[in-house]
């Protein structure tokens, strides 16, 4: 990320919009969306901004004019990936590709063809509840997979508290609850579903552990809120304590939403936590990776999207006590929201996390 | 599909065209990335930089017969990699421990 990447051929930067649609933006226009990036993701957050050194890694990152750009030699980094070899049969819904394949052969497949360093075992639903109920068959494909691969796997799922609230599980909604006021009602129904899925994250994690997973990744943490995150933490100190399975959290989004409120780790309230102050609480649960997640603003350039992102991801790295993997996925990491993604902002995006921020791994 | 082959190909180890697996095993045990890097390189005797070079992972890969890429008749594959890899790295890999227990060795 030299500045003998540095064109000086065009006068204008050729990017993507945070919806993926492409935009061009003059040199300036490129510093100064790099720099309120930076200064939104400073303000909202209370961590420092990018200094001028990092502005201006991301400036000749972005200047470059290549189609994509990639780290440096030397500074490679690890990948671990959510959904896995379900995008390879997936549908549009997933971001997949509906080529016709078996999950064990996907996963063969990122192996030996796309190299990737890990991989997952995943239900096609990817969300704990409905996996549960075929555990055995998830502990086969584990194990079977486990025989034939060589690289680390996963068994991935969602937490997903969503699918225990009416209609789709038991417990009252607080979606509904909550606009008529009845807020003790609303956060009594968050504490029994996230009981409901402790136990079925512990259930799928000891499971997982008899057949010889390498980890568990609870991917999109928190995307009911607190109460979400909340379970999350619970389990993983249960499993990091009584298995051998290394365990990832991947958050769903920079902010964990409150909408309990009252809930706390320890003693730290989880409402209005920001990726720095996530990852302290899940390493002390125990947990192996962190995957900060932070959200993409389609009205904004890739630019100032990656700066905001690698001003958050950035001081998460220099708290963290474990490996840090940022989430590059759809509209996360300053990757656009499109499910047919411009390579040149995902790979910018994901070069900058890692050599900017200093992310462990994607 | 096309944004996880980005990453692969912009940011990642390469894992097994490289030692990308073997960097992963140590993350799993909480290590952050530079740690990781070394206790590998050191393990296998090579320097941090080399983690990375293709050339040189396929024929050490194939010498320490810890899975290839490239998969040779002959060669170790899937999880009698994964024990030569346990021993190499000294680490406990789970599947590699259930598969001595239930055969006790």
């Amino acid at each position: 990320m030299g500045t003998a990447r540095r064109s000086s051929r065009t006068s204008k930067v050729s990017t993507a919009m945070g919806d993926g649609w492409a935009v061009s933006l003059t040199r300036d226009q490129l510093r100064r969306d790099l720099i309120e990036g930076s200064e939104a993701a400073a303000k909202r957050a209370h961590v420092p901004p990018l200094d001028e050194a990092d502005i201006d890694r991301l400036f000749d990152l972005f200047a470059c004019p290549g189609r994509i750009a990639a780290v440096e030699p030397g500074n490679e980094a690890i990948l671990t990936k959510d959904g896995c070899a379900n995008t390879l049969y997936g549908s549009q819904m997933s971001s997949g590709v509906g080529v016709p394949l078996s999950r064990e052969q996907g996963i063969r497949l990122m192996e030996r063809a796309l190299c990737f360093d890990t991989m997952e075992v995943g239900n096609p639903d990817y969300s704990v509840k409905p996996a549960k109920s075929l555990m055995p068959l998830e502990q086969l494909t584990m194990e079977q997979s486990q025989l034939d691969c060589v690289i680390p796997l996963f068994y991935g799922a969602m937490p997903n508290m969503g699918l225990y609230f009416q209609p789709d599980g038991p417990f009252r909604n607080p979606a509904d609850l909550l606009p008529k006021g009845r807020i003790e009602e609303a956060r009594a129904a968050q504490v029994e579903a996230a009981e409901r899925l402790i136990d079925d994250m512990l259930f799928m994690g000891y499971g997982m552990a008899e057949a010889g997973a390498d980890g568990v990744n609870f991917d999109t943490t928190g995307s009911t809120g607190d109460a979400e995150f909340f379970a999350v933490l619970q389990a993983v100190e249960r499993l990091s304590s009584t298995t051998d399975l290394a365990i990832e959290v991947g958050m769903a989004t920079e902010l964990v939403l409150g909408f309990h409120g009252e809930l706390a780790y320890g003693n730290v309230r989880l409402a209005g936590l920001w990726p720095h102050q996530q990852v302290e609480l899940v390493a002390q649960a125990g947990g192996s990776i962190f995957g900060p997640a932070v959200t993409t603003n389609t009205g904004k350039s890739t630019p100032w999207n990656v700066a905001r992102a690698v001003t958050l991801v950035k001081e998460c790295c220099r708290v963290a006590t474990i490996p840090v993997h940022a989430n590059v996925g759809m509209g996360v990491g300053g990757v656009p929201t499109a499910e047919v993604q411009p390579s040149g902002a995902a790979t910018r995006a994901g070069a900058a996390l890692v050599e900017v921020a200093g992310a462990d791994g994607l | 599909m096309g944004m996880s082959i980005c990453h692969a190909i912009a940011s990642g180890m390469g894992g097994m065209r490289t030692t990308g697996d073997l960097v992963a095993r140590m993350q799993l045990k909480g290590m952050r990335l530079p740690a990781a890097k070394r206790y590998v390189a050191d393990k296998l005797k090579v320097g941090v930089g080399d983690l990375t070079d293709s050339t040189l992972m396929l024929d050490l890969r194939a010498e320490l017969d810890i899975g290839v890429l490239t998969n040779p008749h002959g060669t170790a594959k899937g999880i009698e990699a994964k024990a030569r890899i346990a021993q190499l790295l000294d680490l406990d890999i789970p599947c590699v421990r259930l598969l001595r227990a239930r055969i006790g060795s």
